[in-house]
């Protein structure tokens, strides 16, 4: 328990907070010695701009990556809240980096096949009959919802004898369905 | 006879910390009210601002300025805001989670429109159950939270008054001096960190302040 000033401490206090917003807060009291040396403090600063700048990078990422699924973003906590040590700031701005390198990996690896898929779903609608049976999703081209594009044969059966294909394309997600009256 | 209004005070911040984080603050506002069942209103508040979270909104909320700040300081002291939320996707997420804001008591709801309305999280202690000085500071040595809490590790951020934790600084307080039914004078705390503009600090208090009065 740290050990309290004398009241004159505790009166300078009370006159600093009393201002409101235009004053400055004055500890009541030294809690405790710091652990952290004055020459860390460069090192230290540095870190925690890293860390902020590493963590804007990885917001923006996942933002970016939404809707789609399967990307990791955690980066193991270091058991705050609490003042972190230098090695730990050094360690998480590490694993933060790491993180978003992955990140920006997966995302222009997936950008990549998305792309593919949508330049396959321009080839299906110029030329279904050299893509049969292929079927493209919303989530094949990086989008929300169900819609999903389908190389069929135009009347079943009919059409796959005689190789008149088309593309299907859905209308959406089936509709929520209520309780049935019944 | 008049009741003075609330003023804004500012709360001590530790050497070491301030030295850290030179824009941490932790801002008070010594209230006289009390809690209880939630007022039509008040629930109304909750449902009106229930309907204005969506998906999207959550998603884009880390990027917005202030819930953003919170993001990263929750990072900066160790704290994963993707495991522990910071307190305004928390109630982004609840809400995702259970279709809606659920009314619990006066103060609480109080505390999750402000919190939400303005992205900066607000607590609440019994202001007759803490001391003159509240502030924050780093722990020592087999401290705990409150006289018979748990234990806390050294050097965990906490907000304090002259003797005791309080509060830790993701949100648990103290059972000894958080609010109960029974309390009439509250002390609401606000904490400001980098990027978080004071104009946002003062809004989220009145705004706890003005909607406890309001559902008395």
């Amino acid at each position: 328990m740290p050990d309290v000033g004398e009241g004159a401490v505790l009166a300078e206090h009370d006159a600093a907070v009393s201002g409101g917003l235009q004053r400055g807060a004055v500890p009541p009291f030294d809690a405790f010695p710091p652990h952290t040396r004055p020459e860390e403090r460069p090192a230290r600063r540095t870190l925690l701009d890293q860390i902020e700048r590493l963590e804007g990078e990885l917001s923006s990422l996942f933002v970016s990556t939404w809707p789609r699924k399967g990307f990791e973003f955690s980066v193991p906590s270091q058991g705050g809240p609490r003042m972190l040590l230098l090695s730990e700031l050094e360690i998480l701005r590490d694993d933060l980096a790491e993180r978003v390198d992955h990140a920006r990996r997966s995302l222009s690896d997936r950008t990549y096949v998305e792309e593919r898929h949508r330049a396959r779903i321009e080839e299906m609608l110029l030329d279904p009959s050299k893509h049969k049976w292929v079927r493209i999703t919303n989530e094949d081209i990086g989008e929300p919802g169900c819609k999903h594009w389908h190389v069929r044969p135009r009347w079943g059966i009919l059409g796959f004898l005689m190789n008149w294909w088309r593309v299907r394309i859905s209308s959406g997600c089936p509709l929520a369905r209520g309780a049935d009256p019944h | 006879m008049t009741v003075a209004a609330p003023e804004l005070e500012r709360g001590w911040v530790d050497r070491e910390l301030a030295e850290e984080f030179p824009a941490l603050a932790l801002w008070l506002m010594r209230v006289q009210a009390r809690s209880g069942h939630s007022p039509e209103a008040v629930r109304r508040r909750l449902r009106q601002l229930s309907d204005r979270i969506t998906g999207g909104h959550v998603i884009h909320m880390r990027q917005d300025p202030v819930p953003w700040a919170y993001r990263v300081f929750w990072r900066q002291i160790g704290i994963d805001p993707d495991t522990d939320r910071t307190p305004v996707e928390q109630i982004a997420l609840d809400r995702l989670e259970w279709g809606g804001l659920r009314s619990r008591n006066l103060l609480d709801d109080a505390l999750v429109i402000a919190t939400f309305e303005t992205g900066v999280p607000v607590i609440a202690l019994d202001a007759d159950k803490v001391g003159k000085a509240i502030g924050l500071r780093l722990t020592g040595d087999d401290e705990r939270l409150g006289e018979a809490g748990r234990i806390l590790s050294s050097r965990q951020i906490v907000v304090a008054d002259e003797d005791r934790c309080l509060a830790v600084l993701s949100g648990e307080v103290s059972q000894d001096h958080g609010v109960r039914d029974s309390a009439r004078n509250m002390v609401l705390c606000a904490l400001q960190v980098k990027g978080v503009p004071e104009i946002s600090i003062e809004e989220a208090l009145w705004t706890v302040s003005d909607t406890l009065a309001d559902g008395e």
